[in-house]
């Protein structure tokens, strides 16, 4: 059924602007669409170049004219790039797996009651406050990378997770604003009948708010488990050891070894690439609604 | 105020109100404290040891503003101003451009729109080593594809990345692809145009070029001022692929011949390779300062081209 409509529609309105227009919006139609198609296979052929070279045998990769379609498909490229002892990507998934609990888990908490705060309750300052919320999202990162270092070099914290982890606890300004803007949509009355009822704060905080603000909560969510997958800054300067590595530092890693073989860091790069990739398809709608709501890229 | 109204309004008014305030504190402490913790502490730090000689091993000393004479003696420094400068000038328009184009193909069509839109965001979810190392194939010289696809026109390809002339402009090539985040931007802008716009330009007999110059640029000019900001400010901050594909070759930072050595990969190299943090810190200013006044410079033409409909 679904296949019939989708062949007769496009034919009926092409029959359509044939009758009704000139030739000119035909012309337009035909253009627009090819440039679309054409452009698109410019974007996507750099992925699947990388999977191709990720399924070849190391000699056919350097092969000239270029070997299209892997002859064996060598799936051991990935097991090989799981089991390296030096840079065992297993680990690396491991270590990045932990920073995103506990970056995603207490930037949500943190932020929910930060913007909870600043939506709904009233107290001398806040809007100081708020306005010094919104002047460090200004504050570029390398003026804060040094001193930020040197302060968890004196707590002791290189090569742990913790100043990864623990300034996340304590609320993101972008999240803040984003989660107040949405608090502020949800109907007062619903919390008004929660107060006549004997609730407290905390609980309109867990029981109403949190559940109807789950659309936002989801953004944020998604969008931090891509930007921490991705980061690569941040674990670059405070692990040191190649135990503790994420999979952006491990892949920069194999990729400065002398000799590295371009299949099995292709196969990296795909590991790297394939969860976020998978989350974008799933959650499309939560990536543009992100991209749109803050202006925030990457 | 009377007794008796204080009796009545305390008990209702006066301490809910106060325990909003208490709860307020209570509730945004944890942002608070990290402020102070992890920006204002470390901005105030900043400050001081660009003031400093420190390089972690010894306590700091005071060396007024040697630190930023040093800068203007250090070539590297204005060398690698310039490389971000120079990359930057041919990278954010063209990722404007193409992102508008984008925008305006996508804005133009009717089906199938949600396809497109997901194909040309792609890049943009990827991690930025990923990319580096993906482009770093994509442009090898002998068995790239870019280069062959350049050869079937004839054309003999560049070394990119190991030939220093065309290693920043293979950096720029590769940011072309992810104008993803841009085109989302342009995208909702173009939406946000009210259609009648068009169709009363067209009853007047406005051709579609003439539409593009009167209606769309115009109404568009408050995204693209938004989307130029973001853009440079980013791409002056420039480190991640840059750093991951010159370390590549021969370990060197900015190799080929310091080719592209962005100011972020000086400061890194300054601050954790050399630990000369006092040093680092003021070119942290450095930066700081640039990114300001540039901004500050768009932000004073926008009101030449920048359109608000009121």
């Amino acid at each position: 059924m679904s296949v019939k409509t989708t062949t007769v529609a496009p034919v009926m309105a092409v029959t359509g602007f044939w009758r009704e227009h000139r030739l000119g919006k035909l012309l337009h139609v035909v253009v627009v669409y090819g440039l679309l198609i054409g452009l698109s296979f410019l974007f996507v052929f750099p992925f699947f170049w990388m999977i191709l070279s990720a399924l070849k045998p190391e000699f056919q990769i350097y092969k000239w004219p270029p070997q299209w379609i892997p002859d064996p498909i060598q799936w051991s490229n990935f097991s090989d790039v799981f089991g390296n002892p030096y840079l065992p990507f297993d680990t690396f998934i491991k270590n990045t797996m932990i920073l995103e609990v506990g970056m995603i888990s207490g930037r949500l908490i943190s932020c929910t009651l930060v913007a909870y705060g600043f939506a709904r309750l009233e107290a001398p300052g806040k809007n100081i406050l708020f306005g010094i919320l919104l002047a460090t999202l200004m504050i570029p990162n390398a003026v804060l990378r040094i001193p930020s270092f040197i302060l968890f070099n004196e707590f002791g914290w290189i090569n742990t997770f913790k100043p990864l982890i623990v300034p996340a606890w304590f609320g993101e300004a972008y999240a803040i604003f984003l989660m107040r803007q949405f608090f502020r949509t949800i109907p007062k009355e619903l919390e008004e009948s929660a107060v006549v009822d004997g609730a407290n704060r905390l609980q309109i905080i867990v029981r109403i708010i949190v559940p109807l603000s789950i659309p936002v909560l989801t953004v944020i969510g998604i969008l931090s488990f891509k930007d921490i997958w991705n980061d690569f800054m941040g674990p670059l300067l405070y692990l040191n050891e190649s135990s503790k590595y994420t999979v952006s530092v491990g892949l920069a890693y194999l990729n400065g070894q002398y000799n590295t073989q371009m299949n099995l860091l292709m196969a990296a790069s795909v590991v790297l690439m394939l969860p976020t990739l998978i989350l974008f398809f799933f959650a499309q709608r939560a990536f543009v609604e992100g991209i749109t709501m803050t202006g925030l890229k990457g | 105020m009377s007794a008796a109204t204080q009796a009545v309004t305390k008990k209702p008014f006066w301490s809910s109100s106060r325990r909003d305030a208490l709860t307020f504190y209570m509730v945004t402490s944890p942002w608070v404290i990290g402020l102070v913790l992890f920006t204002v502490v470390p901005i105030a730090y900043s400050v001081y040891i660009s003031f400093t000689d420190w390089n972690m091993l010894s306590s700091p000393n005071w060396v007024g503003l040697k630190n930023f004479k040093d800068m203007v003696d250090d070539p590297d420094v204005a060398h690698s101003l310039w490389v971000t400068t120079k990359y930057s000038l041919v990278s954010v328009p063209l990722r404007l451009s193409i992102a508008l184009f984008f925008a305006l193909l996508l804005n133009e069509a009717t089906k199938f729109v949600g396809v497109f839109r997901t194909i040309f965001y792609l890049p943009g979810v990827v991690a930025s080593v990923a990319a580096a190392v993906l482009w770093q194939w994509i442009l090898n010289p002998r068995f790239g594809p870019f280069n062959a696809f350049l050869g079937l026109f004839g054309i003999h390809g560049p070394n990119w990345f190991t030939d220093p002339d065309w290693a920043l402009w293979g950096l720029v090539l590769m940011s072309v692809w992810s104008v993803g985040g841009e085109m989302l931007i342009f995208l909702a802008g173009l939406k946000g145009i009210p259609r009648m716009m068009y169709e009363a330009a067209e009853i007047d007999g406005a051709g579609r070029w003439q539409r593009f110059l009167k209606i769309t640029l115009p109404l568009l000019s408050p995204t693209i001022f938004f989307n130029l900001i973001m853009t440079v400010i980013g791409s002056f901050q420039t480190f991640d692929s840059a750093f991951v594909i010159s370390t590549a070759r021969a370990g060197a930072i900015g190799s080929p011949l310091k080719s592209t050595l962005f100011y972020m990969m000086y400061l890194y190299e300054n601050a954790f390779k050399f630990l000369n943090m006092g040093y680092a810190s003021a070119m942290a200013w450095i930066l700081f300062v640039v990114i300001v006044v540039v901004t500050y410079l768009i932000n004073r033409s926008s009101r030449k081209w920048v359109f608000y409909g009121d």
